[in-house]
């Protein structure tokens, strides 16, 4: 098992605890500063998962949900590496995605927004990536809805991502945004992050890794913690 | 060299349930993940960890889900040849109904090396929470092993017995008890590695 001591979370690139604007933050997160504690191995390890905990379908979310045919709505690849600050490649990590459907609502009992259920749509998948660190799921774009943090608000499309790396030091649940998408800026939750890493959150399309006559593709790479490169460093 | 910066957190939201916790909630999904850790081969002390989180206006938290990873009885982390037995992980949403909570069936783990007091990691995601709180679960039990532990020395004492879970044993069944505050003053230490 390597113990080598990984990079500290980046706060900088991290949203506040509590951020005003996102009204639940300021009573559900922590007010006191974390404390800040040596890695052991009770941190440099990890769960692990095998290819055996896949459901079938389950990088395909226009396959998993049908229940009496095709889900409705434009089909989207959403692919990319998970890498680490070195730029080194992720292998076998577990991505698990959940989404709105492409009329922006979910399928959770507790989601009331007056947007049609899709009978053929389940919204969730999970997969591990390849040696190179590669994720890729096919599913359909999700669409927008309101919520009621503010007036009018509205939140952008978005997809949600659930990351395991080498240990559980590297975890990361965020969202995947979608490029040129005009709710960005009026987004409390996406702007909790500073306008540089903001854009870390945001998928380009990819005329690469679109399929012609099928779907358009979107590539996103996700960066989490990784071992430090000399036990010096820092 | 550090060439790439890290992604930002976001909060899980509210709507996680079908994707994370699929069979606690109903949903036609299978789980990564659950609330029963203890399979024919576990070897322990069967135990279950449950709490209720609170939020700084002292309401109980629903749309939250709690993480563990833990160390089997003879205190090793899971790898290829424990996991049969026991995985060490666990998930579970704190649910919908009047009295959200989380509940984890698992065995009270060993010491993991010659210095710490036997412990679990706790990871809390929720709505409302923009990046995950770490935190860990101690056992009031383990009085002299945890008055030797490094990092329980490190806190500030007040704030210690936030991270002891009280052991009650209850129709034959070994319970701790270990609610999480997210604000306030008993607000849980969370930790940062
Ligand atoms: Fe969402």
């Amino acid at each position: 098992m390597d113990m080598k001591p990984f990079t500290p979370k980046d706060n900088e690139s991290h949203p506040p605890l509590i951020h005003p604007p996102y009204k639940s933050s300021t009573s559900r997160s922590p007010s006191k500063d974390p404390i800040i504690v040596p890695q052991t191995i009770s941190e440099l390890t990890g769960p692990t998962f095998d290819h055996s905990e896949l459901p079938e379908h389950s990088t395909d979310l226009t396959m998993n949900g049908r229940k009496t045919g095709e889900p409705l709505g434009e089909r989207i690849i959403v692919t990319g590496r998970i890498l680490d600050e070195n730029g080194d490649p992720v292998p076998n990590a577990m991505v698990e995605i959940w989404q709105a459907n492409s009329a922006g609502r979910y399928i959770d009992s507790e989601d009331h927004h007056q947007a049609p259920l899709d009978p053929n749509f389940l919204g969730a998948g999970r997969m591990l990536t390849d040696k190179d660190g590669w994720y890729r799921f096919l599913t359909l774009r999700p669409g927008a809805y309101p919520w009621g943090n503010h007036p009018n608000a509205w939140r952008p499309p978005h997809i949600h991502f659930s990351i395991f790396g080498a240990n559980i030091m590297t975890r990361l649940v965020t969202q995947m945004y979608f490029e040129g998408d005009p709710l960005l800026q009026y987004d409390p939750i996406c702007a909790s992050a500073s306008e540089e890493a903001r854009v870390r959150m945001i998928a380009d399309f990819s005329l690469e890794h679109t399929e012609e006559g099928f779907a358009l593709g979107y590539l996103w790479d996700i960066v989490i913690r990784g071992p430090k490169a000399t036990p010096f460093e820092d | 060299m550090r060439c790439k910066k890290q992604t930002p957190s976001q909060t899980v939201g509210p709507f996680f349930s079908y994707g994370l916790t699929p069979q606690q909630y109903g949903y036609d999904h299978s789980d990564l993940g659950n609330g029963d850790l203890v399979t024919e081969g576990t070897d322990g002390e069967v135990i279950t960890i449950t709490g209720t989180i609170f939020n700084g206006e002292g309401g109980e938290m629903k749309h939250a889900v709690v993480e563990i990873w833990q160390a089997d009885n003879a205190g090793n982390y899971a790898d290829v040849v424990v996991k049969d037995r026991f995985s060490g992980f666990g998930r579970v949403g704190t649910g919908r109904g009047e009295d959200p909570r989380y509940r984890i069936r698992t065995i009270k783990p060993g010491s993991v090396d010659n210095d710490q007091a036997p412990h679990i990691t706790l990871t809390i995601f929720s709505r409302g929470l923009m990046h995950h709180a770490f935190t860990r679960l101690y056992f009031s039990d383990e009085v002299e092993a945890n008055a030797q532990d490094p990092l329980l020395q490190k806190l500030p004492a007040e704030r210690r017995p936030t991270l002891i879970a009280q052991r009650v044993e209850e129709e034959g069944e070994v319970i701790y008890q270990f609610d999480i505050h997210m604000q306030g003053d008993q607000e849980t230490v969370f930790l940062e590695f």
